[in-house]
């Protein structure tokens, strides 16, 4: 049983020796993980488990990997993409360059349904995707491009359901049970590490989207998080979050309206 | 004994059902006596429709009304809470929601364990932990979890679900404390105090 001193004295521990800082997660899910971790790699106490932390560095990155959820899928919650293409890219179509930040943007599924969005839009060539995560082992994955095959089947739905016309499977070349996508999709994609919670503004953008990473912080790490985006966007820039997340209750929460039913703000100050 | 039950007052009831779940808070709702002092908080397995139909339609059959739980939302007393498709619903010591996009417990997100266990932990004694029909084995961890930790555990008689898989799988690892039909869940809640 892991006590919550436990793991303030190991959030500590990140910190001083790592310089990651896990200290506004939200609890209840940190605690989570690490139990779960805990139990995947048959570590018998937290006495253990925090030697190993502290002493051994391959460990600590898996440690990293695996409290930080890296879960993700292309097309998530079609309806949203379908505004993307519907009622964001237009607006964004009229500038000389586009300027996109995918913030946690995990394995990169997202990035990826987003380069396909742009393409289809003929929108890709003068447009930047910066893919961020402060994990440096899921941003490789982004860099590959190559996900499960078996999820295809679902994608491809999802990717209908967002207004797709083509045969999905146009963008990438099935083998040995993975999908590899095409590489003038990931021409775009500009990868770095990148942490929300110590990490500065680094460039403008017209749109950021940060889907399902805000839920894992705590309120005050939300209000930080949001006032970094908020530092980020242009002016009349877009801010997507995910379905269950909100600007309401926020410090910037007057500088922004909400266009429709989706997670998605315009910038109006 | 007074001071025992003072103590150990119910902060939370929490409802876990899957299959055939639906039609038993369909008749246990309207039976509930709307001045309830806990929150009560409901997981059902459910497609990701990502709209909120289900919690309006759950409003039409209570008195109060039954609200998707939203991030860091405070959990108050006399409300309905209905965990929001595809998140795991976790309850933090400082009695708010945290939604969670982990990877499916039992196959399913909402997973019934991820917040009986959650809740277990911060209410203790404190928090009654229901499990409905189900063809899953979703809920028993959970449900122990939270005799564990000292609170009761009820579960729908399985000749009494149209799915009798899960609330079996419960009983038959020693998960509940009590086995109840859908009029005998009624009253009990009616007596949580």
């Amino acid at each position: 049983m892991i006590e919550d001193e436990d793991i303030a004295i190991l959030l500590n521990d990140l910190f001083d020796i790592y310089g990651y800082d896990f200290t506004r997660y939200s609890k209840a899910s940190l605690k989570r993980r690490i139990i779960r971790l805990c139990a995947l790699d048959k570590i018998p106490s937290y006495a253990e488990l925090r030697y190993k932390v502290r002493t051994d560095e391959t460990y600590f990155k898996r440690f990293v990997e695996e409290i930080t959820v890296n879960v993700t899928e292309m097309f998530r919650d079609p309806s949203f993409y379908k505004s993307l293409r519907d009622d964001i890219l237009p607006v964004l179509g009229t500038k000389p360059f586009i300027r996109i930040w995918h913030a946690g943007c995990s394995t990169g599924e997202e990035v990826y349904s987003m380069a396909i969005l742009l393409k289809e839009a003929n929108l890709l060539r003068k447009s930047l995707l910066y893919a961020t995560d402060l994990n440096p082992s899921v941003l490789e994955k982004v860099r590959k491009g190559i996900f499960p095959l078996n999820q295809m089947k679902q994608y491809s739905e999802s990717y209908i359901a967002s207004g797709g016309i083509h045969d999905f499977s146009m963008y990438y070349t099935a083998n040995y049970g993975q999908a590899k996508f095409n590489r003038e999709l990931a021409e775009k994609i500009i990868i770095s590490t990148h942490n929300l919670v110590s990490d500065s503004s680094f460039n403008e953008f017209d749109l950021i989207l940060c889907r399902n990473v805000l839920i894992y912080f705590d309120k005050e790490l939300q209000d930080r998080v949001l006032k970094l985006f908020d530092e980020s966007l242009g002016t009349l820039g877009y801010l997507a979050l995910g379905t269950k997340e909100t600007l309401k209750f926020s410090a910037v929460q007057s500088k922004f309206k909400q266009l429709n039913r989706e997670k998605i703000w315009k910038k109006i100050i | 004994m007074e001071e025992n039950n003072l103590k150990n007052a119910c902060k939370a009831l929490l409802i876990g059902g899957s299959a055939g779940s639906l039609q038993v808070l369909f008749s246990l709702f309207p039976a509930i006596r709307p001045d309830f002092t806990f929150a009560v908080i409901i997981v059902l397995h459910r497609r990701n429709s990502g709209d909120s139909a289900l919690s309006e339609l759950l409003s039409t059959k209570t008195l109060a009304h039954t609200l998707e739980a939203e991030d860091k939302d405070p959990i108050l007393p006399g409300k309905f809470y209905l965990a929001p498709a595809d998140y795991h619903l976790l309850i933090e010591k400082n009695e708010t929601f945290s939604l969670d996009y982990s990877e499916k417990i039992n196959f399913s997100r909402p997973s019934i364990d991820v917040t009986f266990e959650s809740a277990a932990e911060i209410y203790g004694p404190s928090l009654v932990g229901m499990l409905l029909s189900g063809a899953n084995e979703d809920g028993t961890r959970g449900l122990l979890t939270i005799k564990k930790m000292g609170g009761k555990t009820v579960v729908q008689n399985p000749e009494t679900a149209q799915m009798p898989f899960m609330p079996q799988h419960a009983i038959s690892n020693h998960a509940a404390d009590y086995i109840h039909d859908i009029r005998e869940m009624a009253d009990f809640i009616n007596n949580l105090r």
